[in-house]
């Protein structure tokens, strides 16, 4: 069920197995029949750990979601929370706990912590005169969720915003601390690399960790000869542009939450004769995406433009495989033929989705809309004139496009020029102000408080050089048969990915001095191996770098490093982990501040 | 002692094994036993199987031990089988160390074993001594062949064994007898002893003219010491017999029981000896034999004084052996033996260290500072060893100076946080936690500082720590947004209290108040020199006193409105002159305002007016947009007025969008551009074959030239 997660180079699946056993003993420490009551934002990331039959075999009958008031009736004998450490969650706990049937037999409760017990938590719930009501406060670590068998996410959605607006390190010391399980399952990582401040951070938690833990001496041989720690504010140009990937492009347009993505029903209609068209489905088509399915495996990581001849040839395979029955004479053929039918039948059915996935894209794709808005990107990224208030920006306002989208752009702009002069910087938030509303007022200073939007400095914009230096523009990507990156973003080739692909080769050194222009500092560290650990590197022998984005990481830049680990002569084969999986959208909505009208 | 109150269970009638004695029995008991005896202790369930024995007048009672041991329940009356009711009564009993046997002495003399179930008898003596022994002490071993008696008089040690033989010893001092799991201590006011029967294997190897494979291994071995060819022919002997490996498990394990360190040698050079003639022979036991030897020749010194026995050591186990050394302060010894044994640090030497460590911040003759560099000297950064275990400790005994030096050696910054807490040193507390990076860890120190503290010295510290001062701020954002503005008054950050300000404002259920809010955020924007946001913050406030009187004058609904919304909303209701003095007062741009008017009169279908405004000056939007908006209005006629506006660019885009085939193929060919000719065929149908016509004609000749 979660093969996908072996088929990589390392074996992501060994983690997923360590988080259910370690789930499988929490819940028989409460022995007898349970229920649950989620925390919702976990249940996404639960279900890429366990299934509820999961659950079930260990007595789990019932399951709510956490909110203010009774809890729903359940004959079970105990109730666990699964909850995030947050205090506003623990008011409400208290508040079901509170509202007990204190007629009813008395019932067990349980809190699990995840990813990890929070004293202030537990001194909120003893202020609330409920901390002595729980038989079992336990923790869960659950910081490092395997996505799919290169991809390693947190799902810590508000690692960006806490780290750069609120200097909230939290999910940097979940972030060190999740490497370290990982470094206790796959051996010590000998070598560091990481440029920003937050990377800076994680690697000196990660040190001191290791320090801490002296003695229990990690006697597994490495699987990752290398870290990589990239802040996001290193490039905040990638997630901004619009992912030109497949995956990234469903990501962009529909969203994909926790490996699902939910798309209009319309185009997958099951056509049957006789039926009327009256009965379309209402309910959002629900499809999971990950590298499971061999067809998704293949596409996802191609530029768009390219999805469609791989469709329509992977659709003639298909076919030609059912014709073969024709060719079957013999029983002995024909019962092959019915044995790889399943198979078959699945490559069908994931076919017709993908191939309704990509009408619903192509259908925006070749809109004039998004045709305008992918050329003023390449505009800015090209550096044209990134200095001037742009008219396409004016109309999408002047129209009431989604705010994000102008958010995006003018953020995009800002990024490339260094910084916007004053007066074209007070023009747009001016013109945002008004036609949005004033306040997002906040917003914008938020946005300036991360460094995405900001008034030009009197430095000089330093954009060019480090587009030149790192190549960031690639005037002939070729988005059918890539050579370069580049062909992610139809021509840009993603800074924070540039930056992985030099150090692997020829290395950081010869790009010194763009790396000062980038916020942050840079640097190396080593950790020592228990002498027997070294590897003796076989020829030809690829390395495995772990790359983790501190920040979120976008589907393209994965697709990118997925690239360069395909790449024949590339040495490297890459493991992506991050604190979220993020698109320019809600990675720009997790920078927002709304405070809720209370209309005079 | 107190006396024993016997009652039988209410349920079950007293059975009488032999001997009927009815009367009385159910009675309560209040005589005092003349012996008793715990029988099974490791029992688990304390109703069904007896745990006390006790005497009276010839028979043997069984009872539970209830949880108070002054009140058993009496269960039955047994009586010992096979003990001849002339042997007298019971004065003396004793259960072995397995808690299976029992020994009973009786004022005759009489020595009756048996198992302490009294199912069965083993054998029954008479001493000839009717003195009750000092001591009666089973001397038994694991597996034992000849389970034996010990008794004790003046002067007198008598072993009886169950084959009714005894053996009498003389003793020359006072002594006391201790059953041992594997035999009987004999100590006395200057010595110590070991009674116990001599382990089989030892007995094959060294009795006389014994041919045990062992015995044999052995011989030949001294013969090989010797030089002489004996060695061979013996070895040739055991080799006949195929059985050189029990020879040489025989001599390893017969070195094991055995205390002379020379007699140890000669029997593991005799199994080294042999082993050589084998293959495939795992020397795993020998190994370890010699090391668990070396060890117990170590504790049996004089001056750390534990004879053990090998398998007694077996049985206690070396963890336990390290911590009874620890416990005598034998340190150095217990380490050594922990890296000759190779244990795992975390078992081994860092326990030991540990131990050290919490004994030595107790030594009060020594400075603090000599304790500290002593302690990390020698604990240095052993893994396990935990500093602030140790700092714990010498704070308990009343040393804070020690204990805060020895926290700072400890690497892990969270475990030093709570014991700096206690000590009161929450301002190193607090670095600590912001050190180890565990921001929980942080707040828990924070929420601490914050009751311990007054208001002004908690933000003074939080001040020189802005790690926790961030975090602060975040949980005051959720719980204390009072407390946040103070903070933010004590930094004097002007624009995040601007923003404090705007926030409050929408909290505001009345204008006014969101008005004052708002002059709030004003003047703060103007004191951290933002300017555009004083601004903005203005209009806003400008914009809801309009909204508010036309709210109130036309029942508008427009508070709270953007002012992009706001003049929409105006327009559509035909306040266009309200909707331009907002354009007017709000500098809006022309572009902008001129989208918005164009959409609203075509919605509206105002068709006049929009014309007329087409008319007002040149549109800063062009005049594609005004085709499109009405033809996205439906309105082909109005649409076509617009296109000859159109600028020559847009002009093809224009005949496109009213479906005008010819003018745009018109328009297209006019400019020669080959692209937007393309565009207009790629538009046509087969029914439009002029006009494909004619762009053909114009595509041609342009490729002429």
């Amino acid at each position: 069920m979660a093969a996908h997660l072996s088929y990589g180079r390392v074996n992501l699946n060994i983690l997923r197995e360590a988080a259910r056993k370690e789930l499988r003993e929490f819940l028989d420490k409460c022995a007898g029949s349970k229920a649950i009551v989620w925390d919702e934002y976990l249940t996404g990331p639960f279900g890429l750990i366990a299934q509820y039959s999961l659950l079930k075999e260990h007595e789990v009958e019932k399951m709510f979601t956490l909110k203010n008031g009774r809890l729903p009736s359940a004959d079970v004998k105990n109730i666990i929370f699964f909850v995030r450490p947050r205090l506003e969650l623990m008011d409400i706990i208290a508040d079901n706990i509170f509202s007990e049937d204190k007629h009813h037999p008395a019932r067990d409760f349980h809190i699990l912590f995840v990813p990890r017990r929070s004293m202030l938590c537990e001194q909120r719930l003893k202020e609330q005169g409920v901390l002595g009501s729980f038989v079992n406060i336990d923790e869960y670590i659950l910081d490092l969720i395997p996505f799919d068998g290169d991809l390693l996410s947190m799902e810590y959605e508000s690692a960006f915003r806490e780290c750069y607006l609120e200097n909230d390190q939290t999910s940097l010391y979940h972030t060190a601390k999740g490497l370290m399980t990982l470094q206790a399952l796959y051996g010590t990582i000998p070598q560091i690399f990481g440029k920003g401040d937050c990377a800076r951070h994680v690697a000196n938690m990660m040190l001191r960790m290791k320090r801490e833990f002296a003695g229990t001496q990690n006697q597994i041989l490495p699987v990752f000869d290398t870290l990589l720690l990239l802040d996001r504010n290193v490039d905040l140009l990638t997630p901004l542009a619009t992912q030109l990937t497949y995956e990234g492009l469903i990501d962009e347009i529909y969203g994909i939450n926790n490996g699902y993505v939910k798309l209009p029903p319309e185009k997958f209609a099951q056509k049957k004769q006789g039926e009327g068209s009256k009965d379309l489905p209402t309910e959002p088509k629900k499809l999971q995406l990950n590298s499971a399915e061999e067809l998704y495996a293949e596409i996802r990581d191609k530029n768009f433009n390219a999805v469609g001849a791989a469709l329509s040839k992977k659709a003639k395979i298909i076919s030609a495989a059912f014709e073969e029955r024709h060719n079957a004479k013999t029983v002995g053929e024909i019962k092959q033929f019915v044995s790889q039918l399943p198979h078959m039948q699945a490559a069908r059915s994931s076919l017709a989705n993908h191939t309704s996935v990509a009408e619903l894209i192509k259908d925006i794709t070749t809109s004039e809309a998004f045709f305008d808005n992918l050329t003023v990107e390449q505009e800015f990224m090209t550096g044209v004139d990134t200095d001037k208030v742009n008219t396409y920006i004016e109309d999408c306002v002047a129209q009431k496009d989604p705010l994000i989208k102008i958010l995006r752009l003018v953020c995009m702009q800002s990024v490339c020029n260094n910084g916007l002069k004053q007066k074209v910087l007070d023009y747009y938030k001016r013109e945002i102000l008004q036609t949005y509303g004033y306040e997002h007022i906040l917003t914008l200073s938020n946005l300036e408080k991360a460094g995405l939007l900001k008034p030009q400095t009197g430095s000089r914009n330093n954009y060019p050089t480090i587009r030149k230096t790192l190549k960031l523009w690639m005037e002939d990507a070729n988005e059918q048969n890539p050579n370069d990156i580049s062909y992610v973003y139809s021509g840009y080739a993603p800074l924070s990915i540039r930056l992985t692909q030099v150090l692997a080769r020829p290395g950081w050194r010869s790009i010194e001095e763009v790396l000062k222009m980038l916020p942050g500092p840079h640097f190396e560290e080593r950790q020592q191996l228990p002498s027997g650990l070294h590897k003796k590197r076989q020829q030809g022998e690829n390395r495995t770098t772990l790359v983790f984005f501190l920040g979120g990481v976008t589907y393209a830049e994965i697709a990118a490093l997925r690239f360069l680990s395909q790449m024949e002569d590339s040495g490297m084969e890459y493991i992506i982990a991050t604190t979220k999986l993020i698109n320019g959208t809600n990675w720009i909505k997790s920078l927002m501040d709304r405070p809720e009208s209370q209309t005079p | 002692m107190q006396a024993f109150t016997i009652r039988p269970p209410p349920e079950s009638v007293p059975q009488v094994s032999r001997g009927s004695r009815p009367a009385g029995l159910s009675s309560l008991r209040t005589d005092r036993p003349k012996s008793w005896c715990p029988v099974d202790l490791s029992s688990t369930s304390w109703t069904t199987r007896p745990a006390l024995l006790w005497y009276d007048l010839g028979q043997v009672s069984r009872g539970t031990r209830v949880p108070h041991l002054s009140d058993p329940v009496l269960m039955c009356l047994q009586y010992p089988p096979g003990l001849s009711p002339q042997a007298g009564s019971i004065v003396s009993m004793s259960v072995s160390f397995s808690y299976k046997y029992l020994a009973l002495f009786t004022d005759t003399g009489h020595l009756w074993t048996g198992l302490s179930s009294l199912q069965e008898r083993l054998s029954e003596v008479d001493t000839k001594r009717t003195a009750r022994p000092k001591q009666m002490l089973w001397c038994r071993r694991p597996r034992a062949q000849q389970p034996s008696v010990v008794l004790m008089w003046d002067r007198l040690l008598l072993v009886v064994g169950a084959c009714n033989d005894t053996i009498q010893f003389p003793l020359e001092d006072e002594s006391v007898l201790v059953a041992e799991l594997d035999g009987v201590r004999i100590i006395g006011p200057s010595s110590q002893e070991l009674l116990q029967e001599v382990p089989v294997v030892c007995q094959d190897i060294f009795k006389i003219a014994s041919m045990a494979p062992g015995a044999l291994l052995l011989e030949a071995h001294r013969e090989y010491e010797k030089s002489s060819q004996k060695a061979d022919e013996y070895l040739r002997e055991i080799k006949e017999q195929n059985v050189l490996g029990d020879a040489v498990r025989q001599c390893v394990e017969a070195a094991a029981h055995e205390y002379d360190p020379d007699t140890q040698k000669a029997l593991m050079r005799a199994a080294s000896f042999g082993k050589c003639f084998l293959t495939e022979f795992s020397a795993e036991e020998f190994v370890t034999t010699c090391r668990e030897l070396r060890v117990l020749n170590a504790v049996r010194e004089r001056g750390v004084g534990m004879p053990l026995t090998h398998t007694q050591f077996k049985q206690m186990t070396l963890q336990v052996l390290i911590d009874r050394l620890v416990y005598r302060q034998l340190y150095p010894l217990a380490m050594e033996i922990c890296r000759y044994l190779k244990i795992p640090d975390y078992q081994g030497v860092s326990r030991v260290l540990k131990h050290w460590a919490s004994c030595k911040v107790q030594q009060k003759d020594l400075t603090d500072e000599a304790i500290a560099r002593a302690v990390c000297a020698k604990v240095g950064d052993s893994p396990g060893v935990s500093y602030s275990d140790v700092a714990a400790k010498a704070y308990e005994c009343g040393r804070t100076e020690l204990a805060i030096k020895l926290l700072d050696f400890e690497a892990r910054s969270g475990e030093q946080v709570p014991l700096l807490l206690k000590m009161k040193r929450s301002q190193l507390a607090l670095s600590k936690a912001v050190e180890s990076g565990d921001t929980d860890l942080v707040y828990t120190v924070v929420t601490y500082l914050k009751n311990e503290m007054n208001r002004g010295d908690f933000f003074m510290t939080l001040r020189n720590q802005p790690v926790a001062l961030s975090l602060y701020r975040q949980f005051c954002k959720l719980q204390e947004p009072q407390t946040l503005k103070d903070l933010y008054n004590q930094d004097d950050d002007h624009q995040e209290l601007g923003n404090f300000y705007v926030t409050a404002s929408y909290r505001e259920k009345r204008l006014e108040g969101r008005l004052s809010q708002l002059q709030g955020a004003v003047d703060e924007y103007n004191k951290a020199k933002n300017d555009f946001a004083a601004k903005a913050t203005e209009d806003e406030m400008r914009l809801l006193r309009f909204q508010r009187k036309l709210d109130d004058e036309k029942g508008a609904g427009l508070l709270g409105l953007s002012l992009q919304a706001t003049m929409e909303a105006l327009m559509s209701l035909g306040l266009h002159k309200q909707a331009e003095q907002l354009y007017r007062d709000f500098r809006v741009p022309d572009k902008r305002f001129w989208w918005l008017k164009l959409k609203s009169l075509a919605e509206k279908e105002q068709w006049e007016e929009l014309e007329k405004f087409s008319k007002s000056k040149k549109s800063p939007i062009g005049y594609l947009a005004f085709v499109e908006v009405c033809m996205k209005n439906n309105n082909r006629y109005e649409a076509k007025k617009y296109v000859s506006k159109v600028t020559p660019e847009q002009r093809v885009k224009a005949h496109l969008a009213v479906g005008d085939l010819e003018g745009a193929a018109d328009a297209a060919i006019e400019r020669r551009n080959e692209a937007e000719m393309a565009a207009v065929l790629s538009r046509c149908a087969a029914s439009d074959r002029l006009v494909v016509d004619k762009l053909n004609r114009a595509r041609a000749s342009g490729a002429k030239k």
